[in-house]
């Protein structure tokens, strides 16, 4: 459904993606776990045609997205569901009317099926009660759930999550695992879940990627992963302090750099 | 000295980018005439940008056409022309006070709320989430704000005319005593439909499409911070307020100027 080649892009001067390679397949969930600030967000805004790649290109259904035309882009993305990591709610809507944003927007549907749709898409994140509250009202683990109502409410054909899992409670969580899955599994949906969690993500991931540096260092299923030889991966998933993987942007050595403020 | 000239090249290109995306929003938001659903938007926003300045307009004009009044009178009671009183004030009003001080105003009361509002948006990804769903924020947002700013102006300009004209003749005629039939007649003879009252009206017009572009694309453009959002609201206020001073200078010239 979505296929990355040689992809290759730059903010300023550095490199955040370098020849990157991925596919995502049709009806499946595909996750991609990498630390934070390694571009999951930067590569789904590619993948909705915000962001063009310098090199390289990303299809979708063998159409290269950087190079539609803005209709074809619009189109396309009547058929997209994104998830912002930071919810994105449209402050000027109370719940209600943010779900129904996209079905009055490319629908035609009367009022009432309107209604019953936004209803029923509020009930599947167990938000029908706050239908009535504006944005501000929510806590942030809750306007997340809002947004991923709306993000499903014209049944997309393709669903980005950036970051689903962030600030939910176990309960929320669970209830947020089996819908990404029942979504996935009643619409055909083709899923692509972008996120750190690693091991909520292995739950519900068909396949995976790890990225880090700019490159993915490993993929497979998601026991494939589990068991992976990497040591850069397992460190990834296990959590681990130290190893291949810096915890620390590059920067000059701490001793050194305290040893100069004191000299001042 | 190539350093200077560098820098000031790329601030140049800059600028000109700049200015080319200013007019480019503009256009594909104004040629996006609101109809259908969008109407109500319309609506909403002539609510947030008209009827919420309506106050601070009738607030203004009534003292500034009290000051004038005041002036004109206490000068032109001394040769004994106070009737010239009505119509001096009506002209200064309509001509120039009336389209100057409320563009100044709605700058500072419209234009800085649409900026701030417009650039929150940006800042908390709503612009991004919106073209993510197949909605142009260029239609959905930045068009409807420009056509209330639009059709509001001009009637905010009406208003301050009347009331201004109202403030003057309560200190005139009420409180000094002038003869109400004299500062009437005086407005009524000397006022012409379309050289005083529709070329104040074609001014505010004017002012208010340089407001909403200007307003609009700050928003639009602002850095995506906190910090960007409130410098970007400063150059609206600073920047509209000084485009209007110096478009009235050109626009008088122009209007008025005899050669
Ligand atoms: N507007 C921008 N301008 C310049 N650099 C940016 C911009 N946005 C992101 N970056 C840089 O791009 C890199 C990738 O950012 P991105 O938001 O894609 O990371 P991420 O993987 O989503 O991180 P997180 O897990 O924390 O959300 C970061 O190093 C960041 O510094
Ligand atoms: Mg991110």
């Amino acid at each position: 459904m979505i296929e990355i080649k040689g992809l290759s892009f730059k903010r300023d001067s550095r490199f955040i993606f370098q020849n990157l390679e991925m596919t995502v397949a049709q009806g499946k969930i595909t996750a991609i776990l990498g630390p934070s600030g390694s571009g999951k967000t930067t590569l789904l805004r590619m993948i909705g045609g915000q962001l063009k790649p310098q090199y390289g290109f990303l299809k979708y259904k063998g159409k290269d997205i950087a190079s539609m035309s803005r209709s074809e882009l619009f189109g396309f993305r009547k058929n997209l569901g994104m998830l912002f990591q930071s919810s994105a709610l449209f402050t000027d809507l109370n719940v209600f009317e943010n779900v129904a944003f996209p079905l009055r927007r490319h629908t035609n549907l009367s009022r009432q099926a309107i209604r019953d749709l936004v209803l029923m898409k509020l009930n599947a994140v167990g938000l029908r009660g706050a239908a009535s509250l504006e944005p501000s009202q929510l806590s942030g683990g809750m306007a997340r759930r809002v947004a991923l109502a709306r993000a499903i409410a014209l049944d997309p054909h393709l669903l980005l999550y950036d970051e689903p899992f962030t600030g939910q409670d176990p309960i929320s969580m669970g209830i947020l695992i089996s819908l990404i899955k029942s979504l996935s599994g009643t619409l055909n949906a083709t899923s692509l879940i972008v996120s750190h969690d690693v091991m909520e993500t292995l739950t519900i991931a068909d396949y995976v990627y790890v990225i880090f540096d700019g490159s993915v260092i490993g993929e497979g299923t998601p026991r494939e992963i589990l068991d992976s030889s990497s040591p850069k991966v397992q460190q990834f998933i296990n959590g681990t302090r130290n190893g291949p993987v810096p915890f620390h942007l590059d920067a000059e050595d701490l001793e050194k750099q305290l040893m100069v403020v004191e000299k001042n | 000295m190539i350093a200077l000239l560098d820098r000031l090249g790329v601030w140049a290109l800059n600028y000109l980018s700049r200015l080319g995306r200013a007019t480019s929003m503009w256009f594909t938001s104004v040629a996006h005439i609101p109809h259908g659903q969008d109407m109500h938007l319309v609506l909403n926003q002539l609510h947030h940008v008209g009827v919420r300045s309506v106050l601070i307009i009738v607030l203004s004009a009534f003292s500034i056409g009290a000051v004038i009044a005041l002036q004109f009178h206490t000068q032109l009671s001394r040769f004994g022309a106070e009737d010239a009183v009505g119509l001096g004030l009506t002209l200064t009003l309509l001509r120039e006070l009336g389209p100057v001080v409320t563009g100044l105003l709605f700058a500072g009361r419209a234009g800085s709320a649409i900026t701030a509002e417009i650039g929150l948006m940006k800042t908390t990804e709503q612009l991004s989430s919106m073209e993510m769903m197949g909605v142009d924020p260029l239609y959905r947002i930045v068009a409807p704000r420009l056509w209330a700013g639009i059709i509001s102006m001009p009637l905010l300009t009406i208003i301050f005319n009347v009331v201004g004209i109202f403030g003057g003749f309560i200190v005139a005629v009420q409180w000094l005593g002038s003869d109400p039939g004299g500062f009437w007649s005086g407005m009524q003879a000397g006022v012409e439909l379309w050289n005083d009252i529709g070329k104040g009206l074609l001014k505010s017009l004017l002012f208010a499409l340089v407001i909403t572009w200007i307003a609009v694309f700050q928003g639009y453009d602002t850095e995506p911070t906190a910090e960007g959002v409130g410098l970007a609201t400063t150059r609206t206020v600073v920047l509209s307020s000084v485009v209007v001073l110096a478009m009235d200078f050109f626009l008088t010239l122009i209007m008025y100027g005899d050669f």
